[in-house]
C-alpha cells in the first residue's frame, strides 16, 4: 500500500505553502489585537491510498492544517489542490461536488451527531444532499453502510444517546462513507476512545480504506498510533511542519531534534526496557503561537541550537529521496 | 516492608434513579510504604471513585457499603470528619488529572500553596509562603518567589500540575494519590511530569498509588499493578509479571490492543470485541464473559475471585478468572492474542 514518494505517483492532494493566522483579541480587557500564527508556509502532499500521520503536540496546528486544506478554514495564503484542481479560492457552485469527494471524521463522536436525529438519518442526509441515492435506494444504502462499519442495521431507527463512544464513531465514519469521497481527514478520531475500542476503530479505518481505496491524512497525538496505521508521517511543531518520511524512516532515524524529543518522551509498554532507558525529557513548554519565536520556532527547547537558528527560519527540503526536513543542523 | 495501606472488601455504588451504579465492587489490595502502586482500566471501570472512597471524598448520591480502609492500622471508613481532615492532604496527598478543578482560579497560588502548611504543619503564614517558593522551585518552577503572586490561568497545563503536586507533597505525606496526572498533558510533558513524580518519589519514599488508563506509563513508573474491570480488580501483579506474563483475558487484550513503536507494523491490531458492561446491570458472574475469548460454561454462572495464578513466579500475582489462559489456543483476530 505504501507509495513511492519521490514525485513518481500521483499525489491526490497538493498543499503548497498552506498559511492559516487568525485574528483575536488578547488582555484582560480584550484591549489588544494579535495573530494567531496556526498554520505557516506549509507544503505537503498525500498520494492516492496512502495514509499521511500528521504528529505533534496540542495547539501546534494539526486540525488547523486539516480544516484549511479542506476549504473548511479560509486560508491566509498558499495554494491546496485537489486531484489536480485548485480549489483554494474556488467558488462555491464548484467546490460543492469536490467537498463531496472530501470528507473528515473528528474526535469527539458525541458532537458531530445531532441528538434528535436517528443515526439512519444522519448517515442517509449526505445521500440526498448529494444526489447519491433515492427512494427506496436510500434505505438500502444506509443498511449497507452500517453493515460496512460493523453496525446492526436494525440500529438506523435509533438515537445517538442509545450508542457508545466507539458506536458514535463508527456511525460518523458511516455517514462520511455515505459521500462515497476518496479522501478523508481523520483529525483524531480515536482520542476519546478507550483503548480496548481504539483498535476497534484502527482496523475498520484500515479495512475500509483497502475495501475503498481510500487516501487518509491521519491526525494523532500518538505516536505508536500513527505509526502502526500511516505510510508516511509528517510532524508538526508550533504552525509548521518540521519533519516528513515514510515511517520507517521517520521513526528509525529522525533527523529532526523535535521528532527526537517526541520520540524519547513516548513511553513504551515494557517495563525492563523502561528501567534501562536515558531519560532526558526535554525541557521547557511549546511557546505561544501568538508570538512565535523567531527563525526556528524549536530553537528554545533545542539541544543543538546554534548560531543561525535564532534569526534564520530553516529551509524546508528534501535531504534524501523523501525524507524532508526544516533544521539547519541537518 | 510494611503494609501502610490496607484496603478490604470495599464497595461503592451511586444512587440513580432507577437503581443503583455499581462503580467499586469487592476492592481489596495493599501498598507496601515506599512502593508505587500502579491502577489501571478504561474510563469507566471506578478507578476514581475507588481512591475517592479512600479519603471519602465522595459525592453525595455515591455510599460506602461495606469495606475497610487501613491507613496504618486506623479505619479512614470509621474515623471523625476532623481526623479526617488531618488524613486528607497531612498523610494522603492527591493529584488529580485537572488542576484547574483543584486550584481555586481566584486565589494567588502562594495563598493556596500556604493553607494546608499553615493548617496541617502549624507554620505561620510568613514560613508557609518561604517553604511554598522553595516547593515551586523544587518541582521546576523557576523564580518561585515571584510565581506565588500569580494565578492559576498564568500558568500552562503542564506547570499547574507541577504545582498541584508541590501542593500534594508540601507536607510529606506518606501517601500521593495521582489519578491520572498526565492524561490531560502532551507526551514531552507528561514525560517531564512522570520524571519530577519519580524523582520527588524516590527522595522522600513516599508511597505512590498511580491510576491511568496507559498501560505504558504504567511500565516506567510502577513495582506493582492493578488492573481493573467494571468494579473489580481481575488481575494484581508485579510490573514485570503483568507485562511478560499477563493471565486475565482483559490484560491480555488490552496489551494486543497496544500499536507499538517498535517492530512490525504490518499487523493488524488485535481488539476487545463489544464494550464494557453497564454497571447498573452487573452480572452475578463473570462480569468479562461476554468480550471473553476463552469463556467457558461456568463463566456463565459463577463469578472468579482474585486468586493466585498457577506457577506464578511471584506470590502476588493474582487473577480472576476460572480458565488458566496458557492451556487454551483461541482463535485470535490477528497477531497472536495468545502468545
Ligand atoms: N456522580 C455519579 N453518579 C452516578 N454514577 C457515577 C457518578 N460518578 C461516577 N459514576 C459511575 O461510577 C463508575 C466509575 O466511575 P469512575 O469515575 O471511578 O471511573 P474511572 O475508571 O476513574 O473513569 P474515568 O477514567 O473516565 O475517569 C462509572 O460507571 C461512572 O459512570
Ligand atoms: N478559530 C480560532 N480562533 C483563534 N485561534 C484558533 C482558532 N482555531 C485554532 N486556533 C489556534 O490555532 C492554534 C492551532 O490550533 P489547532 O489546529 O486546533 O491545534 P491542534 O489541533 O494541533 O490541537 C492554537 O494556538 C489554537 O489556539
Ligand atoms: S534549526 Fe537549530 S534550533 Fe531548529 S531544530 Fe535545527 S538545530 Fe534546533
Ligand atoms: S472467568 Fe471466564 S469469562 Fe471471565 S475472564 Fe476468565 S475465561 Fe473469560
Ligand atoms: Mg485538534
Ligand atoms: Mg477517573
Amino acid at each position: 500500500m505504501s507509495q513511492s514518494v519521490n514525485g513518481n505517483s500521483e499525489p491526490l492532494v497538493r498543499v503548497e505553502n498552506l498559511t492559516k493566522h487568525f485574528s483575536v483579541r488578547i488582555g484582560a480587557y480584550g484591549e489588544t489585537k494579535a495573530t494567531v500564527h496556526a498554520l505557516d508556509d506549509v507544503s505537503f502532499d498525500v498520494q492516492r491510498g496512502e495514509t499521511l500521520g500528521l504528529v505533534g503536540e496540542s495547539g501546534c496546528g494539526k486540525s488547523t492544517a486539516g480544516l484549511t486544506l479542506l476549504q473548511l478554514h479560509r486560508p491566509t495564503s498558499g495554494k491546496v489542490f485537489f486531484d489536480e484542481t485548485e480549489v483554494t479560492g474556488l467558488p462555491d457552485k464548484e467546490m460543492r461536488p469536490l467537498r463531496r469527494r472530501m470528507q473528515i471524521i473528528f474526535q469527539d463522536p458525541y458532537s458531530t451527531l445531532s441528538p434528535r436525529m436517528t443515526i439512519g438519518n444522519a448517515i442517509g442526509e449526505p445521500l440526498w444532499l448529494h444526489e447519491l441515492a433515492s427512494g427506496q435506494e436510500v434505505q438500502e444504502r444506509i443498511a449497507e453502510l452500517l453493515d460496512d462499519v460493523g453496525l446492526n442495521p436494525a440500529f438506523a431507527f435509533r438515537y445517538p444517546h442509545e450508542f457508545s463512544g466507539g458506536q458514535r464513531q463508527r456511525v460518523c465514519i458511516a455517514r462520511a462513507l455515505a459521500c462515497e469521497p476518496e479522501f478523508i481527514v481523520c483529525d483524531e478520531p480515536i482520542s476519546a476512545l478507550d483503548v480496548s475500542i481504539q483498535a476497534q476503530i484502527i482496523n475498520l479505518l484500515q479495512d475500509l480504506q483497502e475495501e475503498y481505496h481510500l487516501t487518509y491524512l491521519f491526525i494523532a497525538h500518538d505516536l505508536a498510533v500513527v505509526r502502526h496505521i500511516s505510510d508516511r508521517v509528517a510532524v508538526m511543531y508550533l504552525g509548521r511542519v518540521v519533519e516528513m518520511a515514510p515511517k520507517e524512516k521517520l521513526f528509525d532515524n529522525p533527523l529532526h531534534p523535535y521528532t527526537n524529543a517526541l520520540l524519547l518522551s513516548v513511553p513504551v509498554p515494557n517495563p525492563r526496557q523502561e528501567r534501562q532507558r536515558q531519560h532526558t525529557v526535554i525541557q521547557g513548554n511549546v511557546p505561544s503561537a501568538i508570538s512565535p519565536p523567531s527563525g526556528c520556532r524549536f530553537h528554545p527547547r533545542c539541544p543543538l541550537a546554534f548560531e543561525p537558528c535564532d534569526h534564520e527560519v530553516p529551509e524546508w527540503r528534501e535531504v534524501e529521496s523523501g525524507h524532508w526536513v526544516a533544521c539547519h543542523a541537518v | 516492608m510494611s503494609v501502610l495501606l490496607d484496603v478490604q472488601e470495599l464497595q461503592t455504588r451511586f444512587q440513580v434513579r432507577k437503581g443503583y451504579v455499581y462503580a467499586v465492587n469487592g476492592v481489596s489490595f495493599k501498598l507496601e510504604e515506599g512502593e508505587t502502586l500502579a491502577v489501571v482500566g478504561e474510563s469507566g471501570c471506578g478507578k476514581s471513585v475507588t481512591m475517592l472512597s479512600l479519603v471519602r471524598l465522595l459525592p453525595p448520591a455515591a455510599s460506602i457499603e461495606n469495606g475497610k480502609v487501613l491507613l496504618r492500622g486506623d479505619d479512614l471508613l470509621q474515623i471523625d470528619q476532623r481526623q479526617l481532615r488531618d488524613v486528607r492532604g497531612g498523610q494522603i496527598g492527591m493529584i488529580f488529572q485537572d488542576p484547574m478543578t483543584s486550584l481555586n482560579p481566584f486565589i494567588n497560588i502562594g495563598t493556596q500553596m500556604s493553607e494546608p502548611l499553615i493548617y496541617h504543619r502549624g507554620m505561620s503564614k510568613k514560613e508557609a509562603l518561604a517553604r511554598s517558593a522553595e516547593l515551586l522551585e523544587m518541582v521546576g518552577i523557576p523564580d518561585g518567589e515571584a510565581r506565588l503572586r500569580e494565578y492559576p490561568h498564568q500558568f500552562s497545563g503542564g506547570m499547574r500540575q507541577r504545582v498541584m503536586i508541590a501542593m500534594s507533597m508540601s507536607c510529606e505525606p506518606a501517601v500521593l494519590i495521582a489519578d491520572e496526572p498526565t492524561t490531560a498533558l502532551d507526551v514531552t510533558i507528561q514525560a517531564q511530569i512522570v520524571e519530577l513524580v519519580k524523582e520527588l518519589r524516590d527522595r522522600s519514599g513516599v508511597a505512590v498509588i498511580w491510576i491511568t488508563h496507559d498501560l505504558s506509563v504504567v511500565a516506567g513508573i510502577a513495582d506493582r499493578v492493578i488492573v481493573m474491570y467494571a468494579g473489580y480488580i481481575v488481575e494484581e501483579a508485579p510490573v514485570d509479571a503483568l507485562f511478560e506474563d499477563p493471565r486475565h483475558p482483559y490484560t491480555v487484550g488490552l496489551m494486543g490492543a497496544l500499536p507499538s513503536l517498535e517492530g512490525e507494523t504490518g499487523t493488524r491490531l488485535t481488539t476487545i470485541g463489544g464494550s464494557p458492561p453497564d454497571l447498573e446491570d452487573l452480572p452475578d458472574f463473570c462480569p468479562f464473559h461476554t468480550r471473553c475469548p476463552y469463556s467457558i460454561d461456568r463463566c456463565r454462572t459463577e463469578n472468579p475471585m482474585l486468586e493466585p495464578v498457577a506457577d506464578a513466579s511471584d506470590r502476588g500475582h493474582r487473577a480472576a478468572c476460572w480458565v488458566d489462559i496458557r492451556e487454551v489456543e483461541v482463535q485470535s483476530n490477528g497477531a497472536g492474542a495468545s502468545s
